[in-house]
Order: C-alpha cells, then structure tokens, then sequence
C-alpha cells in the first residue's frame, strides 16, 4: 500500500491530486465489477433466453439474444440496471403501509433490529460490567460466553420461535430476542476490553484519591471503555440486522426482508430477491452510519479531541 | 504451597455463606418437599443420610483453610446434586416441588457459587496447576448450570414438549447417533468444510496477488471492508437457485461468506511488514517471492488466522441458513426446521449440541493450529 519509499526515488512520477489517488483504484474495481457482473448476466442467462426464443420458433439475432438476457422476466442473475429498476419502483412506487413496498419490508425488520440490538446491547454492557467487578467470574462465566459464539446461534431461531410463539409470544418479540442474543456477545468482549483498559496507575491514583468503587467505575472506567463500546456497537448493529433478517426465514414471517426473501425463493423472483438484499445492504449502511453519528456526538460532548 | 488471595472481609463472609447453605441443606427435613402429599426425608435413608452429609461438609467447608474447604465442598456438592436429583425421580415431588427441596438446591449452588469463587482466588506456583484450574472453573460452572437447567425443567414441572431437560437430549442425542452422524456429514464435510476450504483459499490468493499490485489493493480493500458488513447470508436462496438443493448451493453460501473477511484481513495482514523489515529484505536483494515467503506472510499470519477463526463460525451459520431455503432429506438445519415444526424438541436440542459441539471442535481446532504456527507473536508470550 505504501508507495512513499520507492516512488519519490523516480524522477518522472506523475503526482496525482490527492483525492484521485485516494479515490481512482475504488472506482476502478466497482466499475470493473459492475461490468463482470453485465458479462455474468448475459452468459447465465443466455440459454434461457435461447429456449424461450425457440420454443416460440422466432428468429433471432445476436443482438436480441443479448438484449434478451438483460431483461429477462425471471433471469438466473438480474442485470444491475434490473435490480435497481425493481428497487427504486419498489421503494418509490408504492405507499409505504403496502405489503408490496419495500419500505414497509424494511421497516418491519428494522423495528425487530432496533428492539434487539438495544436488549443485546444492555444486556452486554451489563455482563461485561458484572464479569469486571467479580473475579470468579471473568474465570467462569467468560468462557461459556465466548463458547456460546462457536456455536451457530441461528440454529436456535427456530426453537426460540417455536418456544415463545407457544406461551404467545409472537411477532416483533421473538425476532428482537434472537437479534440480541446474536449482538449480545461483540459488546460484552469490547466492554470487559474497554472497563480494563485504564492503565493500574490510574485506578491507583483514584484510590489514593479515596474514590468509592461506584466512582472509579464512572469517572475512569466507564469513560475509558467507550471507544470500545462504540466498535462493538458497529459490529453488533449488522449482526442485529442479520439476525432480525434470518429469523423472519424459519417462521414463514409474512412481513419483513427476510420474508420477502423467502417469498422470492418460492416465486423464482429472482430480481425480487436482489431488490431485497439491496435494501438489506442500505439498511447495513445506514444503521453504521447511526452509530457513528453517535459516537462523535458523544465524543464532542465528553470533550473528546478529533 | 498454594496462596489463596482473599480479603479478610470476604473470607468472613464467604464462611458465613456456607453456613448458610448447610443450614438450607437441613431445612429440607423441616419444610415439606412438596405440594402432594410424599414421603418425608426421614422415610427416605439412604437420602436422609447424604443430605445429613452434605450438610455436615458444608460446615465443615466454613472453618478449614481455603484450599482444604474447596475439595471439602466440591464433594458436598457433589453429593448435595446426586440427592435432590434422586429426590426428582419420585412422581410425587417432580412438578410439585416446593421450598423445602428448593433451599436443598439454593444450598447446593451457593456452596458450588463458593467453590468457584474460591478456586478463581487460588494462585498456584506451579504453571500445570494453574492452567489446569482454569480449565475445571469454566467446566464446574458449565456443569452446574446443566444441573440446574435439569433440576428447574423437573422440579417445576415444565412439560418436556417445551423445555425437554439435559438428560432427555442426552438420551436422545446418543439414541440417534446414526442420524445425527448423517446430518453432520452432509451439513459439516460436504457443506461447510468444502466451502470453507474454498471460500478461504480463494480470499487468500486474491489478497496476496491484490498485495502484489498494489492499485487493486487500494481498491479492493475499501470494496471488501463493506461487503464484509453486509448481511451477505442473504444470498443463500440465490445459491439454492442456482446450484440445486445438494450440499454444493450450501458450500458456495460458504464461499461467498467466508471470501470477504479472508481478503480483508489478509490484505491488512500483509501489510503489516514493517519498513525497516521491508527495506532488509531489499539490501538482501531478495526476489520478490522470497519476500512474500520470508517477510510478508509470516508477518500476516496473525491476521491470516484471525480470519479463519472468524470464518469458522460464519461459514457454519451459513450453511445451515442456506439449508432453510431447500435441502434434501438430509442436514443440520433441515432436521432442526423439521423437527421444530413436529415439536419434537428434543431431537432439535440433540441436533443443537451436534452443531455445538462440531462448531467448537472447529474453533478449536483453527485455534490450536493458530498456536502451533504463530507461537511467537506477543499475545502468546506471557
């Protein structure tokens, strides 16, 4: 990545602007991915295209076959210009209290999200403080917690479903607890992380102060983790997302990206099904851009320096 | 020989404890065990002589030395569990038990509560010792909170079809094996593994020739970084579509899954060399080959391996996802779908602790071979 050695030892480098060199090589991939993606199209869904001109025995040219597999009604892979086509007429083209609208989609899931990263993330936050004050438990209970992430947590969607719906529980509830036990874990690392971090001469130094434990905690420890909660909220809040997305598959949800997913599997509405990943993937997007905002919101009002 | 560190104000009140729990270990003669109409402790030898027992080692823990009093209460515990779960074979208490058989098992956990905080308090000189503690407190603590699961699901009477106990997935879990072998097979070795192989390899060779030029580093790093946020199981019926209902549609989920975070961490892995290595490697005037072998992949194992840990359990989660949109007769996430829908949910649990167990036998694994190849970096130097 560094080109600062070598380069300046050339005597006729061309120095490009700054931004272009930051900027060129990202444009250059999407654009170089973009047109993979064009060339994939055409080729995959050549022979359906083929068969369906064959069988209304239509001649046919070139240029049709191609013009045909970029348009196709159901395509094994949907051309760029398809999927955005589809996304924006279902984002747009519908009020939003529509089942067929999109935003409706993403707002039931988005709602499941919100609910479960808040419980998954106090409920970290609280772990990771009882596991920083109480020794025997960082020994006990840390190890469990970290096992339980090697284990594939989605397979107890179903369960949980199964479970909750029977004593009545269904709807947001079920989604939002499968979405925190998913995002639980990330906040609970980073905050044991963060409450440890503050060197021993600082905690010694709030001793010889004579500070309470409770002030230790919110005058040193607490200030000093937020950093760390902060990264681990950006991690869990995609995690939270996908949990929402995976548990609305096993439940046979009938609202929601993952139940829109699900449906286009069913219907082979394969441009159906990109359409949704791309609003699962705005939605990714704009929930990290969330936290982030937190972060430098909270930042500038405990007076941190950019 | 061992120094325990504990407060003087702790030890006292940690005595007091166990006080504590053998007095609520004796009031199971006092107060009724249960709701129905049952035999008393006193009709009851064999168990009135263990629960005497429990209580005496209980008390007994409060007034020895620390390292003494954990082995003593261990066995009380021990023993404590063995009699409130023979307690919960009689049709009369299971389901109706109330606070006389509760205090016996508020005795027992404060007593095991007791004993890992004490053990957690030990310090040991020798480096066996203590790698060997710290491995029975996890486990001890494993192994009461599957006893309390167990007692709580009996004691209260939770019907099996809902919350099925430990012991009734165990059953099942060894009464199946065969099944459960041949869900492992095709979820874990057709599905995971072969993806996961895939999926790695391929982010790898991607980001050393992406190293190697480095205008598609920069660019593909960016790419990559985002992708890697992305709720990518997504794609699963995608791939269900385009490779069938077999094990390969779920390997290629896998492959996709586990390609981005490879490359990303590869790439920031192989840019870890520092300059000064960096510029030793031109003085020596070594070929570019050499300084990949020699300098930059050592230097990105770390990172090489933390990719892989990460992949581990993605690639899993994906695998049984994609298996939700279509498989054959046959898969973890198949069986954990159909049997959840019959509400047989003690197969679904044993299927579970399959997955589990698979999984961390798989992290496990990527991290002992993480030890054996990168033993030099500092977070292994204590």
């Amino acid at each position: 990545m560094t080109n600062s050695t070598y380069s300046e030892a050339r005597p006729a480098a061309i120095r490009w602007h700054p931004t272009v060199v930051h900027y060129a090589p990202v444009v250059v991939i999407v654009l170089a991915l973009i047109a993979i993606w064009y060339v994939a199209a055409v080729l995959m869904n050549m022979n359906i295209v083929r068969d369906a001109f064959e069988r209304n025995e239509t001649r046919y040219t070139t240029e049709e076959l191609i013009a045909g597999t970029l348009s196709a009604e159901r395509p094994l892979l949907p051309a760029p210009h398809q999927v955005v086509e589809t996304f924006v007429d279902d984002v747009f083209g519908w009020p939003v209290t529509s089942p067929r609208s999109l935003v409706y989609h993403s707002w039931v899931t988005l709602s499941a999200t919100f609910v479960g990263f808040l419980i998954g993330a106090v409920f970290g936050i609280f772990l990771a403080v009882l596991i920083v004050h109480v020794q025997s438990l960082h020994k006990s209970l840390l190890p469990w917690i970290i096992c339980s992430q090697m284990v594939p947590i989605l397979a107890v969607a179903p369960i949980v479903i199964v479970v909750l719906g029977s004593i009545g529980l269904r709807g947001l509830l079920p989604k939002a607890i499968i979405s925190a036990y998913l995002c639980f874990f990330p906040v609970t690392i980073g905050v044991v992380k963060g409450l440890s971090s503050p060197d021993p001469i600082q905690r010694d130094l709030m001793r010889t102060w004579s500070a309470t434990p409770w002030q230790i905690f919110w005058k040193l420890r607490w200030p000093s983790s937020l950093p760390f909660l902060f990264t681990s909220l950006k991690v869990s809040i995609t995690i939270s997302l996908i949990g929402a997305i995976v548990a609305e598959l096993p439940t046979g949800a009938q609202a929601g990206i993952g139940a829109r997913l699900l449906a286009g599997s069913y219907y082979g509405q394969t441009v159906q099904i990109w359409a949704a990943l791309v609003a699962a993937s705005v939605l990714a997007v704009g929930l990290i851009g969330l936290v982030s905002l937190t972060e430098r919101w909270v930042g500038e009002h405990m007076g941190a320096r950019p | 020989m061992m120094v325990a560190m504990i407060a003087p104000v702790t030890l006292h009140y940690q005595r007091v404890a166990f006080v504590l729990a053998a007095i609520g270990m004796l009031a199971a003669f006092v107060v009724p065990l249960s709701s129905e109409p049952t035999i008393g402790l006193f009709a009851r030898p064999a168990l009135l002589a263990a629960t005497l027992l429990t209580a005496a080692l209980y008390a007994g823990a409060a007034f020895v030395s620390v390292p003494l009093s954990i082995g003593i209460a261990l066995a009380g515990v021990l023993l404590g569990c063995t009699m409130t779960l023979a307690l919960l074979r009689d049709d009369t208490i299971a389901g109706y038990a109330v606070w006389g058989f509760w205090s016996a098992v508020l005795a027992n956990w404060i007593a095991a509560w007791l004993c890992v905080a004490r053990l957690a308090s030990v310090k040991p000189h020798d480096k066996i010792v203590a790698r060997s503690i710290d491995l029975a407190i996890p486990l001890l603590f494993g192994a009461f909170l599957f006893y309390l699961w167990e007692i709580a699901v009996r004691g209260f009477g939770v019907p099996p079809v809902l919350f099925p106990p430990p012991s009734l997935i165990a059953g099942r879990f060894f009464g199946s094996l065969w099944t459960l072998w041949d869900d492992f097979f095709q979820t874990f070795i057709l599905g995971v593994l072969s993806g996961y192989l895939i999926g790695c390899g391929a982010g790898f060779l991607v980001a050393v020739v992406a190293h190697r030029f480095t205008f598609l580093g920069r660019g593909l790093l960016p790419v990559g970084n985002f992708v890697s946020a992305l709720p990518i199981v997504g794609i699963a019926p995608i791939m269900v579509m385009w490779f069938g209902f077999d094990w390969p549609s779920k390997a290629a989920v896998v492959v996709v899954i586990t390609f981005f975070p490879m490359l990303v961490n590869t790439l920031a892995g192989l840019d870890a060399a520092g300059h000064i290595e960096r510029d030793l490697m031109r003085s020596y005037g070594a070929a570019q080959r050499q300084t990949l072998q020699k300098l930059y992949l050592p230097a990105a194992m770390p990172f090489i391996f933390n990719a892989l840990k990460i992949n581990s359990t993605l690639a899993f989660i994906g695998a049984i996802v994609a298996e939700f949109f279509g498989t054959p007769t046959v898969g973890i996430g198949f069986r954990i779908s159909i049997e959840a829908g019959r509400m047989a949910l003690d197969m679904v649990w044993a299927e579970i602790a399959l997955a589990a167990l698979a999984g961390m036998a798989f992290y496990g694994i990527v991290a002992l071979a993480e030890r054996a190849t990168t033993f030099w970096h500092p977070s292994y130097r204590t």
